[in-house]
């Protein structure tokens, strides 16, 4: 675990193992942080489901629990915001064609709703690719969505 | 704290406990295993009774809808008992509550079984 401070915000970032057990700690550490920012309790629970998720999928879907791949987890917190980035050492995902899984061919699919979840619970999401691996960036703003509304990536 | 999943049989209907988070890995492993035994017997009447499970994910949520259709596929009805407001609302979120019966009281359940 790595430990930094700077103006107003704190970021904590931890590298592990391709594993489930990896899966659970990423879950614990979001509900604590999460806790730490002044979430409630339903929002904690949506915030550490969320990177839950996004651990699952580089996990599984990105590293394919390869022993040789990490994952590597950075949370930021800000009187204003808690940011987390979930990164995979993996072959990279194809944002432009996840399925939605709301339409009715997909409604009865048994995988596929992990990243569904993760917009409906978080405030702003963002991909990038990596060479090799994808980025996911999560933000759950302290009071709700942007001041003027707008739940719009900025980067 | 890990899942547990028991079975009782009340007026031809089998009902499953299930208590627990029901996640990626052990979780979802034996709701799979406990419905897929059930099935394999005959039971065609299946109420999962989800009041004590205190934490379901995604790969949560697509092993009920797995235990849904392989029920039914096998001729069969899957019911759900006592969901937590956690659980609802994730159901709502993933347009799965009106997919599922979901009950809200165990002699209703029975009753919508054999009805």
């Amino acid at each position: 675990m790595d430990i930094r401070h700077a103006m107003n915000a704190t970021r904590v970032s931890y590298t592990l193992e391709s594993t489930l057990a990896s899966v659970n700690k990423a879950e614990q550490a979001a509900m604590e942080l999460a806790a730490k920012s002044g979430f409630d309790e339903d929002e904690c629970g949506r915030v550490s489901m969320a990177v839950r998720e996004a651990t699952v999928n580089a996990v599984l879907h990105g590293n394919r629990y390869d022993a040789t791949k990490r994952v590597t987890i950075s949370f930021e917190t800000t009187p204003e915001a808690l940011t987390v980035s979930v990164r995979d050492e993996g072959e990279g995902l194809d944002t432009a064609n996840i399925p939605d899984p709301l339409a009715p061919e997909n409604l009865l699919k048994q995988s596929g709703r992990g990243i569904f979840l993760i917009r409906a619970f978080m405030d702003e999401i963002r991909f990038r690719a990596l060479s090799p691996g994808t980025e996911i960036t999560m933000i759950k703003f302290v009071r709700g969505p942007n001041r003027d509304g707008s739940k719009e990536a900025t980067q | 704290m890990t899942m547990k999943a028991s079975s009782r049989k009340v007026d031809g209907v089998t009902i499953i406990d299930l208590s627990g988070r029901i996640t990626l890995g052990e979780g979802s492993v034996v709701l799979r295993d406990t419905v897929k035994d059930i099935s394999s017997k005959g039971e065609k009447k299946i109420l999962l009774n989800l009041g004590d499970v205190t934490y379901i994910d995604s790969s949560g949520i697509g092993e009920l809808v797995s235990a849904y259709t392989s029920v039914r596929n096998a001729g069969g009805e899957l019911k759900l008992l006592n969901l937590t407001k956690k659980v609802h609302d994730l159901l709502q979120i993933t347009k799965l509550y009106t997919v599922f019966d979901v009950q809200d009281d165990e002699a209703s359940a029975i009753a919508a079984f054999n009805r």
